[in-house]
């Protein structure tokens, strides 16, 4: 339906292929957290990776910091409606985290935890083949708390809740278990191409 | 429990506009089918040009779940908010605008979660607190309720006679803060919501179940902070940031 009186003057029509449906750029960074800025000191910082209920590898943040560290620039797609472009990213690949583990997927689900309790799903194949990390560094810079320092999941293909702030873990699943906002009505994949923002779009 | 989202657009009907503060409007949309949702939770709005582009935004509702029959989003106009300025320039009464919802399943709260519970707004970060004010005026419930709000200026203060005549219930304690002017009548206070106010909020409620803070992330950041330096537990804390 045509809305009475709207021509959209906020298009730009040289970045049309690259805008997801729904979807408007911004400059800014904006911030969006369920709740409080949780407050993570690198000296009790740890990362654990978990196959089920069970920890099958754990890191420090120096531990962490020496693994091998991958760039990529993307945009970054927020359900609540904005994109930014060439979003900057430093960070360990799934990749990388997995092979240091010496651990191959053992199931294709994967659930990331958070030092503020939340929890997000993401697909395996979706962080594998460099297409996830555990981002460290933000445009050139340690990330700031309130972007999911000092880590955060960097999911960018995804709808942006996708990628955990403050992910302090990884867990295979043995099937697809909804997070907090997929729990919430959100979708369980989350595609902005596709615009699976609710369950059920 | 929140409502299952209904997720397909309606087209929706502006029953009424009201200008609530130089900033903000306030617009009254009455549905084909009106949602059942919970206070705290939005509505996405989408504007589609008549060769197909449109514009998404989120709103959040002002109005009690208790009226479903007619939906209040406030607007607040941004600098260069193509969808904002579109609502405050060119919508008008009997307009037609597409809306799905309710959406959004945690800055959510109804007398059954139970209380006390504490309200903490900047500027338009007062709006889906004020739905869950109107619901608890509307259900008549003891649950005790603190709204800490403020604005630049008194004008700017959302809903502020409404929230006058409700503290006579006795229930409901507001407390309203402006930033950039001497306050000018007796129950406004003059600077920004900083840790001593907090405090004395929270030493005539000293355990709120929830408390619910909305704004631009600034205010929520500063907040939130100084509501852990003051001993709230981060669970019991929930954010609404509003901006970008």
């Amino acid at each position: 339906m045509a809305t009475r009186g709207f021509s959209g003057r906020g298009r730009t029509p040289s970045g049309q292929d690259r805008l997801p449906p729904g979807q408007y750029t911004t400059a800014d960074f904006p911030v969006l957290s369920l709740g409080p800025t949780p407050r993570v000191s690198l000296d009790t910082w740890r990362f654990t990776l978990r196959v089920g209920p069970k920890p099958v590898k754990q890191w420090t943040w120096d531990e962490f910091n020496r693994l091998p560290m991958t760039g990529v620039t993307q945009d970054i797609h927020c359900v609540t409606k904005w994109s930014k472009y060439d979003t900057a990213w430093e960070g360990v690949s799934i990749d990388d985290l997995l092979a240091d583990a010496g651990l191959d997927a053992p199931t294709p689900w994967v659930l990331a935890h958070s030092f503020d309790d939340y929890t997000t799903n993401v697909p395996f194949a979706d962080l594998a083949g460099g297409r996830g990390m555990v981002a460290l560094r933000y445009a050139g810079q340690p990330i700031d708390a309130d972007h999911g320092g000092p880590a955060r999941l960097l999911v960018p293909h995804l709808y942006f809740w996708k990628s955990a702030k403050w992910v302090n873990g990884l867990q295979f699943t043995q099937q697809d278990v909804a997070g907090f906002w997929e729990l919430r009505g959100y979708h369980m994949y989350g595609d902005p191409w596709r615009e699976q923002r609710y369950s059920g779009d | 429990m929140v409502p299952t989202p209904k997720r397909q657009w309606q087209v929706a009907r502006v029953a009424a506009i009201e200008t609530l503060t130089p900033r903000i409007k306030g617009f009254h949309f009455t549905l084909p089918e009106p949602p059942a949702f919970t206070a705290g939770q939005h509505m996405d709005v989408r504007l589609v040009a008549p060769d197909g582009y449109e514009a998404q935004r989120s709103y959040s509702i002002a109005s009690a779940p208790e009226r479903p029959d007619r939906i209040e989003l406030a607007i607040e106009r941004l600098e260069d908010g193509e969808v904002s300025s579109f609502f405050h320039d060119v919508v008008q009464v009997g307009d037609e605008i597409e809306l799905r919802g309710p959406l959004g399943g945690h800055f959510v709260w109804s007398v059954e979660d139970g209380g006390p519970i504490l309200l903490i707004g900047g500027g338009s970060g007062v709006v889906p607190l004020m739905s869950m004010v109107r619901h608890h005026a509307a259900r008549a419930s003891s649950i005790p309720v603190t709204l800490v709000t403020s604005a630049r200026t008194a004008v700017d203060l959302l809903y502020l006679d409404e929230q006058r005549r409700l503290q006579a219930n006795g229930v409901f304690r507001l407390v309203a803060r402006v930033t950039r002017e001497a306050a000018a009548t007796p129950d406004l206070g003059s600077g920004r919501i900083d840790r001593p106010l907090l405090q004395g909020v929270l030493d005539a409620m000293p355990d709120p179940r929830i408390v619910f803070v909305c704004g631009s992330n600034p205010f929520v950041g500063t907040v939130a902070d100084l509501l852990l330096d003051l001993g709230v537990t981060a669970g019991r804390i929930r954010t609404e940031r509003f901006g970008g």
